[in-house]
């Protein structure tokens, strides 16, 4: 990982106090003096600070979290999760896009197919995954490669972190709507189970296009939004077309995963450790795999015709509306 | 993914004319075209379905203005009137933005469903009115073209929507953009009923709705100079950098180069290509009878049309 963490607003006081604990056991080896009190003393006040930190994230600092760096992303997972994964590359009529990575995985002892949209650490690697950005070859890639499952009967396992879809010229040139559409109209019907874990930024369209799915889970410092909380500000005159009042916005848009569960829109929020996925990858991944193979066992039961119909009833549902005086909702009722 | 295409565009294409259609025509005897800035004559430029005598520029429409440029006379029966937007966020500003667009459009929202006649064929139409609310789809949008589609599954007739959207709508956070996937998996549900869909893209369709159900027609059709886009300008110029972008970006012209649309079409041709088109797809008479898969498939449209039945009841046939 990175050698110099990024530290959000949120986490300085925490960074303080690191930067103490290090200064006293360096002193205490230095030395041989004994610090060891004073070590546990500020370790707890620590535990205590994180705790009631991560207890009142507001949804600003929820979006920050999900876009840090340290964080996993789709392939630090797909290391720890699978038994064994080979990549395929290319969408077969342009490029290989590595925003998206593609191919077979095997899980407890099972097939699949995983599709997991990628960021990348330092400039050399962002540059390689398009900023996260993902161009229409990459949507074609996933295309084909969850047709293949479906031929092979191979369950889909996609992994969603992306800021939105690319929107350079190249990419209208070769028609990103018509790549995103076409993903959410095949994803409706593939006839294979589809499971999607947002385990970071879920950003709009672009993150959607991979994700229709028979069970989305998300991870619990995921976000999930219709835009950028940065773009809707830039937008909107609500928020005086300023993108500066972006963390306004992203209260207004409600982009936690809590408030995805809430409305219905996902269907479990996967627990991180205390600090974040990246504060102990391998048990977030444990997590993950854990979830996915229970999650695996309940569609692989289910016929595929129900599969499908209960598919298009959750996407049906989604929506809340009046008619006339009657309150109509897809899911629960919101206060 | 919404985006910023209400806003005024300053290109050859653009200079659109903003807002409401209403402001185009203002209280008076003429009207400055929003393409060439000349000035015409209200009569004559209603006459000429608000496209500029002079440049041709096609103007944006309402609904009202477009089902009666469009349908067979009398013949466009509008259903599921009766649902309504609702703040389920407490969105700031959401609610006054609604209350103002009810004030102008009634309950219709920014999409409005029904079934008529084109040049005698029948279809099931739906149409969005870029006044509310930029188009922008949300909860009643997305159920509404989702209602279209189903109904043309199940009543084994071709669908033709007319886009005219800048996007999801952001004040119904991601439920809206859950409205993406709902309209498409609908779009499917058409196509697995074998029944044609025929999107008309109009200026301007961009973002959520673009690269949702609008982008999954059999026939994409677009009037001429139609912004069609993922990204709005605004935007688009942003992430060019500085750098110049092509020339006609993006309008319907340049989508048809890259073999994106089928065809450009000139609004006073529309009822005539529509209606061929809609022949051609589509004839009960002579085509083979829906294998059984269909039947089946457009049975179970019906079936999972949830709240479906309720709308259907409440549906005014006026």
């Amino acid at each position: 990982m990175q050698k110099s963490l990024t530290v959000l607003d949120f986490e300085r006081s925490l960074a303080e106090l690191d930067k103490n604990i290090a200064a006293y056991e360096t002193a205490g080896t230095g030395r041989g003096e004994d610090y060891s009190t004073v070590i546990d003393d500020l370790k707890s006040t620590r535990q205590r600070l994180l705790t009631e930190i991560f207890m009142n994230l507001t949804p600003w600092d929820e979006v920050l979290l999900a876009r840090k760096r340290e964080r996993p992303y789709s392939l630090d997972y797909i290391k720890l999760v699978f038994e064994d994964f080979v990549e395929l590359h290319g969408d077969r009529l342009f490029s290989d896009d590595q925003s998206i990575v593609c191919g077979p995985a095997r899980i407890a002892g099972r097939n699949v197919m995983v599709v997991g949209q990628q960021k990348g650490r330092d400039l050399k690697e962002r540059q390689l995954r398009n900023f996260g950005y993902p161009r229409p070859d990459a949507y074609r890639k996933a295309l084909r490669m969850m047709k293949m499952a479906e031929k092979l009967r191979l369950p889909v396992i996609t992994f969603v972190d992306c800021p939105g879809a690319d929107t350079n010229v190249g990419s209208e040139e070769r028609g990103i709507s018509d790549a995103i559409a076409r993903n959410l109209m095949e994803m409706s019907v593939l006839g294979t189970p589809i499971i999607t874990i947002i385990i970071g930024e879920g950003g709009s369209g672009g993150a959607l296009g991979v994700a229709v799915a028979d069970r989305v889970l998300i991870m619990e410092h995921a976000i999930y939004s219709v835009i950028a909380p940065e773009g809707c500000a830039a937008i909107l005159d609500t928020f005086g077309r300023d993108p500066a009042r972006a963390d306004e916005a992203s209260a207004a848009l409600r982009v936690t995963s809590k408030h995805a569960r809430e409305f219905g829109l996902v269907d479990e929020i996967l627990p991180e450790p205390l600090g974040g996925a990246h504060a102990d990858v391998e048990a977030a991944a444990e997590t993950l795999r854990s979830a996915i193979v229970e999650n695996l066992a309940k569609l692989s039961e289910m016929p595929l015709d129900h599969l499908l119909e209960q598919r298009y009833a959750k996407y049906r549902g989604m929506g809340f509306y009046d008619i006339i005086e009657e309150v109509v909702t897809g899911t629960e009722p919101i206060k | 993914m919404p985006n910023d295409n209400w806003f005024r565009r300053n290109t050859k294409f653009g200079a659109a004319p903003a807002k409401s259609s209403n402001e185009t025509v203002p209280d008076g005897l003429a009207v400055k075209c929003g393409g060439c800035g000349e000035i015409v004559f209200n009569k004559e430029f209603e006459k000429n379905l608000k496209v500029c005598p002079k440049c041709g520029h096609h103007h944006r429409m309402s609904v009202d203005e477009r089902i009666e440029t469009i349908f067979d006379e009398g013949t466009f029966v509008e259903i599921n009137v009766a649902i309504r937007s609702r703040d389920f966020l407490n969105f700031p500003e959401y609610q006054d933005k609604l209350n103002k667009g009810w004030a102008k459009f009634g309950n219709s929202d920014s999409f409005r469903i029904g079934r008529g006649d084109i040049q005698g064929q029948k279809c099931v139409a739906g149409l969005s009115e870029f006044g509310f609310m930029g188009g922008s789809m949300g909860s009643v949008a997305g159920e509404k073209i989702t209602q279209a589609l189903e109904a043309g599954a199940a009543e084994q007739l071709p669908v033709v929507l007319f886009t005219t959207s800048g996007g999801a709508r952001m004040q119904e956070g991601l439920v809206s953009l859950m409205q993406m996937a709902k309209t498409s998996a609908a779009a499917a549900k058409l196509a697995q009923a074998r029944m044609p869909l025929i999107i008309v893209l109009t200026d301007p369709t961009t973002a959520g709705v673009m690269a949702s159900y609008a982008s999954l027609g059999d026939v994409l059709l677009a009037e001429p100079g139609a912004l069609v886009a993922f990204t709005g300008q605004r935007v688009a110029a942003q992430a060019a950098q500085g750098q110049k972008l092509p020339a006609n970006y993006q309008s319907a012209e340049w989508r048809l180069e890259r073999g994106q649309i089928d065809d450009v079409v000139a609004r006073k041709d529309l009822p005539i290509v529509l209606g061929r088109l809609l022949a051609l797809l589509h004839n009960p008479d002579t085509d083979r009878p829906a294998r059984k898969s269909a039947t089946r498939a457009a049975s179970k449209a019906k079936a999972s049309t949830n709240g479906n039945d309720a709308a259907h009841a409440l549906a005014v046939q006026d």
